[in-house]
């Protein structure tokens, strides 16, 4: 099968993005776009439809099994992880499109800088002020909050997340929930900074349910969060 | 200020950079991406301690002897003691930060893992490595508010500074602006295995590329034993990289069988290796499987069956390994045994340091799995993860030693054009070394093969078109050339033409370069010395 992979490439952020249209053939139905750029930029001598010699493409790998959230990018319309974006499964009439996220700077084609993300939770604080020491009922909540990739494809649908703003989006308030969840006893710094970055500025638009590309169950970790810090609960009373 | 250079973000570099900090001293965190995407944050089964919470009268004394003798008798006897005595202390830090290991009756729960007479390991479902990263950075993140860490995301190593004989600092560039900076002070590198050297063949990730190891390799930092290099038995191939089916998987109950031709199962680890069976080192395994698929009576892969696993650990302690290998296999593994294969899964060998995590060079250390520390011919399970925390505390520990704060302001980054390790190596050149390696250095190796692949080596980097790939050719040529002079087997190195262990060649291979080359000599391994 031959797939069209419609690439948004991109310089730099002073130049002009254009979308190079580059054919790509396998017979291996589990395929992914980010096994397809591989094998793209492993092959010099690579032609687009037009013939035009295909540069390497810039994009961000890691494991190509899901763990690292590198290759988040928008494909299809959706982001998503390039290493799970199966092409049987993302093509529409044979063609892929893959851009790259919108909500951060470009560095080049498929690479954008994502350090917003870590500056955000350097200025909510998110580190333990105290030991660590779980009840046995928040066990797994920690577990789930302590699986966020930092990959950003949440904050990308979120209408209300910009980068640098203070409002920091799902992408902050996981870490928050581990840390809640993680402690014995309730620390309200935290749970202000909670509002502050995360509650105060969410609309609940729920754009950004089932969009994790992990599989977190985002919607008990805030829920057992905003009963902590806005209505002064212990963390873990409501349900998973 | 002045601070010390660490190179990669992983278990380690977390590890070393934080404990830095505790001690007041600054550090820079230099890595090629975040932390969030360290091959750290891949590992599954778990951490490796004698926390002795099973009633199984486990202790660092025992520890330590499934680790030497794991490692066939090659690890510095010394360095192990120290790891395994420090294991419980080191587990009980990452518990305090947060980490959720699985628990039973309240304390820290353990499983079973290769090579290990107890239940030694603790974890958290199978995605261990995941939660220890997120606690550390977290940790970190703390420190880097007060300026005691400094991260440098998103900048990747080009040189060591070494004047005088001495370590001096970091050349780095960034990855973003293009911009480059030579970062004074001591160094730590943190830089992970080499990977890179197999492209789509190992479990690791292809950000680890094994340049950081062949640059300093090349600026007279020596190397030990680079032809160690582990198979895990249990992988399956997805779409670019061998996927890795946890040693957990078999700790809590699977067993590797072969079809006979007559149709019958045959469980081969438990028949040969009645006392650990399933759970034998990996080395072990990996050759088992190697020789059963080649015996005439077998057909098809090795399966791995699963089938009998309760309900209960499916679901509390393998829900995401499962998960996982549906998406991957299409294969239930509570219903349907999994095909699996050897892949290429860690690299005992690397930098050579010392126990206290030195390298040959005053001012440069190394730890994590970059380092040829702790594991010997073979590492058992569990282990590396501790030898990469352990070890970048050590690290951190010896480098902050009289260390004095200056008054030097941050160099500032600038342009540099005419540096030549700054082109990458070509994808389609390290594709063609890989293929060379791939055939040389399998589960079983052979002087004839490990020779021609010397000459192809030697070949192709004649074709090189730049430095890096020169390095590359290099670092390659340790691993082959000490394939070769090691004429016995042992752990993971196995000689079809000297397949027996000899008494010789219980020494370290240690590799240092000459002119894109490498020349072997082996070193004596030190005794046990009665105090630590
Ligand atoms: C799938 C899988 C499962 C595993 N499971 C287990 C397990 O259950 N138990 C266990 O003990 N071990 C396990 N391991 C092994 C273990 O995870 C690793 O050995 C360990 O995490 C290595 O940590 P590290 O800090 O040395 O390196 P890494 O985590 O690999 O970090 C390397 C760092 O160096 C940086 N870097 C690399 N090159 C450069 C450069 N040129 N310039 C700047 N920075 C650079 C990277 O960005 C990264 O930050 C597993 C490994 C894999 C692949
Ligand atoms: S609910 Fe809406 S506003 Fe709130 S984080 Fe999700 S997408 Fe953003
Ligand atoms: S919550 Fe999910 S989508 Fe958002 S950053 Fe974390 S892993 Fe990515
Ligand atoms: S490469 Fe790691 S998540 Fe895709």
């Amino acid at each position: 099968m031959t797939y069209i992979l419609d690439i948004t490439r991109q310089q730099s952020t002073d130049s002009q993005p254009y979308v190079q249209s580059i054919p790509f053939e396998t017979d291996d139905p589990a395929a992914t776009v980010a096994f397809a750029m591989r094998q793209i930029n492993a092959s010099p001598d690579c032609k687009d439809i037009n013939g035009e010699t295909v540069t390497p493409i810039s994009w961000e790998c890691g494991c190509l099994q899901r763990k690292c959230g590198a290759c988040a990018m928008v494909i299809s319309g959706r982001p998503m992880l390039a290493c799970d974006a199966v092409l049987s499964r993302v093509a529409r009439g044979g063609r892929v499109s893959i851009a790259p996220l919108k909500k951060f700077p470009l560095v080049k084609d498929l690479t954008v800088d994502r350090s917003a993300m870590m500056e955000a939770l350097k200025s909510a604080e998110v580190w333990l002020k105290a030991h660590a020491s779980a009840e046995e009922r928040n066990e797994g909540f920690v577990f789930d909050a302590s699986r966020c990739l930092q990959c950003g494809c949440c904050l990308e649908v979120c209408p209300n997340f910009y980068a640098g703003g203070e409002f920091s989006g799902t992408a902050a308030a996981l870490p928050m929930a581990r840390l809640m969840a993680a402690l014995p006893e309730r620390d309200r710094e935290l749970e202000k900074s909670y509002l502050r970055h995360f509650y105060n500025g969410c609309g609940k638009s729920l754009a950004c349910r089932n969009i994790c590309p992990a599989g977190i169950d985002v919607d008990s970790l805030l829920v057992n969060s905003n009963a902590a810090a806005v209505w002064k609960r212990r963390f873990g009373g409501r349900g998973r | 200020m002045g601070a010390i250079n660490i190179i990669g973000a992983g278990l380690a570099g977390l590890s070393a950079a934080v404990t830095l900090a505790e001690r007041g001293v600054p550090c820079r965190l230099i890595s090629l991406q975040p932390s969030e995407r360290a091959q750290s944050v891949l590992a599954e089964g778990g951490i490796n301690a004698a926390l002795d919470t099973m009633g199984e009268q486990d202790s660092p004394a025992l520890h330590f002897e499934d680790t030497v003798k794991g490692g066939c008798d090659l690890a510095d006897p010394n360095a192990v003691a120290a790891l395994t005595e420090h294991a419980p202390e080191t587990v009980r830090w990452l518990e305090s930060l947060g980490v959720p290991f699985a628990r039973s009756g309240g304390e820290i729960a353990l499983r079973s893992f290769g090579g290990q007479r107890k239940k030694r390991t603790a974890y958290a479902q199978s995605s261990t490595g995941k939660m220890l990263m997120t606690a550390l950075i977290d940790e970190a993140r703390k420190y880097e508010a007060q300026g005691l860490i400094r991260r440098y995301s998103h900048h990747e190593l080009i040189r060591l500074v070494i004047s005088g004989g001495e370590c001096r600092g970091a050349h780095v560039r960034d990855r973003i602006t293009g911009l480059c900076a030579e970062l004074p002070g001591r160094v730590i590198l943190a830089s992970g295995g080499m990977n890179g050297m197999f492209p789509s063949r190992t479990t690791g990730t292809v950000m680890n590329s094994g340049d950081v190891t062949a640059t300093a390799f090349s600026q007279g930092v020596l190397l030990s034993s680079p032809e160690m290099i582990q198979f895990h038995p249990t992988t399956v191939g997805i779409p670019g990289k061998r996927c890795l089916v946890s040693e957990a998987a078999r700790g809590e109950g699977g067993r590797l069988f072969i079809a006979k031709a007559t149709g019958e199962k045959w469980y081969f680890m438990e028949e040969k290796y009645p006392e650990l069976g399933n759970l034998s080192p990996r080395d072990v395994v990996s050759r088992e499987m190697y020789f059963a698929r080649r015996q005439e009576d077998t057909a098809g892969e090795v399966c791995l069956d699963m089938t009998g696993l309760s309900d209960d650990i499916w679901k509390n302690r393998l829900s995401d390994l499962r998960e996982e290998l549906i998406r991957y296999t299409g294969i239930d593994p509570k219903n349907t045994p999994v095909p699996v294969h050897e892949g290429i899964h860690y690299f005992m060998g690397g930098i050579d340091v010392d126990i206290r995590h030195r390298t040959n060079i005053p001012g440069l250390y190394a730890a994590g799995e970059c380092c040829g520390q702790y594991h010997g011919a073979n590492r058992l399970g569990g282990n590396s993860m501790l030898g990469a925390v352990y070890g970048g505390r050590t690290a951190a520990e010896t480098a902050a030693e009289g260390f004095s704060p200056s008054q030097e302001s941050e160099p500032a980054f600038a342009p540099l054009d005419d540096e030549p390790l700054l082109t990458p190596a070509r994808e389609s050149f390290n594709e063609r070394l890989a293929v060379i390696l791939t055939e040389a250095l399998g589960i079983v190796r052979r002087a004839d093969v490990l020779e021609s692949a010397i000459g192809k080596v030697r070949a192709l980097s004649e074709e090189a078109v730049c430095q890096r790939e020169k390095l590359r050719c290099a670092l390659a040529l340790a691993m082959l050339r000490g394939a070769l002079e090691r004429r016995e087997s042992r752990g993971a190195h196995y000689r079809e033409d000297f397949p027996q262990r000899s008494d010789d060649f219980r020494r370290t291979t240690v590799a240092r370069f000459e002119a894109n080359d490498a020349v072997i000599s082996f070193r004596e391994i030190p005794e046990r010395r009665a105090e630590q």
